[in-house]
């Protein structure tokens, strides 16, 4: 384990977490939780752009993506009751519910085309690129940028893997070289140290 | 949160926190640790913040089409929102709590009965763990909102509801209103039936028969109401069946849920 260093970088690294309306939002889905229509198309307004690019980058083909950025929303009206703000953000809620209905439609698209024979190596083979440059150079992905220049490499490119690879552990383990059953760790230590370096969640 | 934090991979429940956070567990490690979780407050509390942090990574902003949005307005006016959780203990993940119940029906309804023994013991091999509970209604009724039918079962006062476990982790309840008359099941991290084939869901009538109901879903997490009659059945069974169902349970139910009254 390396030390963690102090912030190098002129950003900074703490403030409104998610999104200066993250307490609108909550009340937001409240409303939406009671069947308001015009609250849930105030979220959608609010956190599309945001879900949408998790799910493309996650699902890569446009025309999925789309559906399962719909299958989110329909998600999130559905579910706008059981929103807990104890237990976090509700924008890290809706990107919960994205990513793993993203994850979902990676891995069963991949069964799928296994069971096809269609399947070939490019499913395994990291988009580095597309990840590095995909971010914005919004003040938010500076931020993220500048967290994750905080993690070790390993711990970096096990989460990116994971998160927007959709890869289960063992696979990113795999793809990384590790001796099955360290990526989890990594990926956990790796998560603590964006968490407390972003000063999220805590 | 971090000080007991296992150094090594190892065998830990604890550790699989992260993976768990960015839905990058196997599905048995999954349904494993949200056990874990249901007990675990501080693996609760870091997989919440573990999600925030994660939810950061995802800066990209990308709009969707205009009409995706327009598609979605429409969409939602044919869903209701679901009513809050009744309090009964902590919840492991907000993500899919109840599906939808896909409509799957049978080639056709059948009233068709089969006179079938109850292999009971059969499936009492695969279940670890069975309890009957009365089920709290919701302690806020929502007003000016329909309950759907399976909404409603869950809401009776008089619901019972029987949960089993099977080794691989998955969960499968029943619950039964007799004053609704109707019996809903709900899976957790349920496994795909086999190719070829589907889970098909009976209801055993007072005369011990086994009438065939719906098919399952084929979805882990799912919430269905079946069709059949559940004011006085006896029984609900799961069995697995070819695609498309059969008209009486060509093999012995993987669970069996007896609704003795
Ligand atoms: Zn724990």
């Amino acid at each position: 384990m390396d030390p963690v260093q102090d912030n190098p970088i002129g950003v900074p690294l703490t403030g409104a977490p998610l999104g200066a309306d993250a307490s609108d939002l909550g009340s937001l889905l409240k409303r939406a939780s009671r069947g308001d229509n015009e609250a849930f198309a105030g979220i959608y307004d609010a956190t599309a752009a945001r879900v949408h690019g998790l799910v493309l980058r996650v699902v890569r083909d446009p025309a999925q993506s789309e559906e399962v950025t719909q299958e989110v929303f329909l998600e999130v009206w559905r579910q706008s009751s059981r929103y807990d703000a104890e237990r976090g953000s509700a924008l890290a809620w809706l990107m919960t519910i994205a990513h793993r209905k993203a994850v979902d439609r990676v891995r069963s698209a991949e069964a799928a085309s296994r069971r096809d024979e269609t399947y070939e190596q490019r499913n395994h083979t990291p988009d580095h690129d597309t990840t590095a440059e995909a971010a914005q150079a919004s003040m938010e992905a500076r931020r993220v940028r500048a967290a994750l220049a905080h993690l070790t490499e390993v711990q970096r490119e096990a989460i990116e893997l994971a998160y927007f690879g959709g890869y289960t552990h063992t696979e990113v383990a795999a793809l990384l070289d590790l001796p099955v059953g360290t990526a989890k760790t990594r990926i956990r230590d790796g998560l603590i140290r964006l968490r407390d370096t972003i000063g999220v969640g805590r | 949160m971090t000080d007991n934090k296992p150094t090594s991979g190892g065998d830990d429940v604890h550790a699989l926190s992260g993976a768990y956070a960015v839905d990058a567990l196997e599905p048995d490690e999954r349904a494993r640790f949200e056990a874990h979780l249901r007990q675990c407050a501080d693996c609760r509390d870091e997989v919440d913040s573990l999600r925030e942090a994660a939810a950061v990574l995802g800066a990209d902003e990308v709009t969707p089409p205009a009409a995706l949005r327009d598609r979605l307005l429409a969409d939602i006016m044919a869903v209701r929102p679901l009513p809050p959780l009744p309090t009964e203990g902590p919840v492991a993940a907000p993500v899919e709590e109840a599906a939808p119940a896909p409509v799957v029906p049978l080639d056709s309804r059948r009233r068709g009965l089969s006179r079938v023994p109850l292999l009971v013991a059969a499936a009492a091999v695969l279940i670890a763990g069975v309890g009957g509970a009365i089920l709290k209604p919701w302690a806020d009724d929502q007003p000016g909102t329909q309950l759907t039918a399976a909404e409603r079962v869950l809401a009776a006062e008089d619901a019972i509801r029987i949960d089993k476990h099977f080794p691989d982790g998955a969960d499968a309840a029943v619950v039964v209103s007799r004053s609704e008359g109707r019996a809903v099941i709900l899976t957790d991290d349920m496994a795909p039936a086999p190719e070829g084939k589907a889970y098909q869901l009976w209801l055993q009538t007072p005369a011990g028969e086994l009438e065939p109901d719906r098919l399952m879903p084929d979805l882990r997490d799912a919430t269905v109401l079946l069709d059949g009659d559940a004011s006085r059945a006896t029984g609900v069974g799961i069995t697995v069946e070819p695609d498309g169902g059969s008209e009486q349970p060509t093999s012995d139910p993987i669970a069996f849920y007896s609704l003795d009254s």
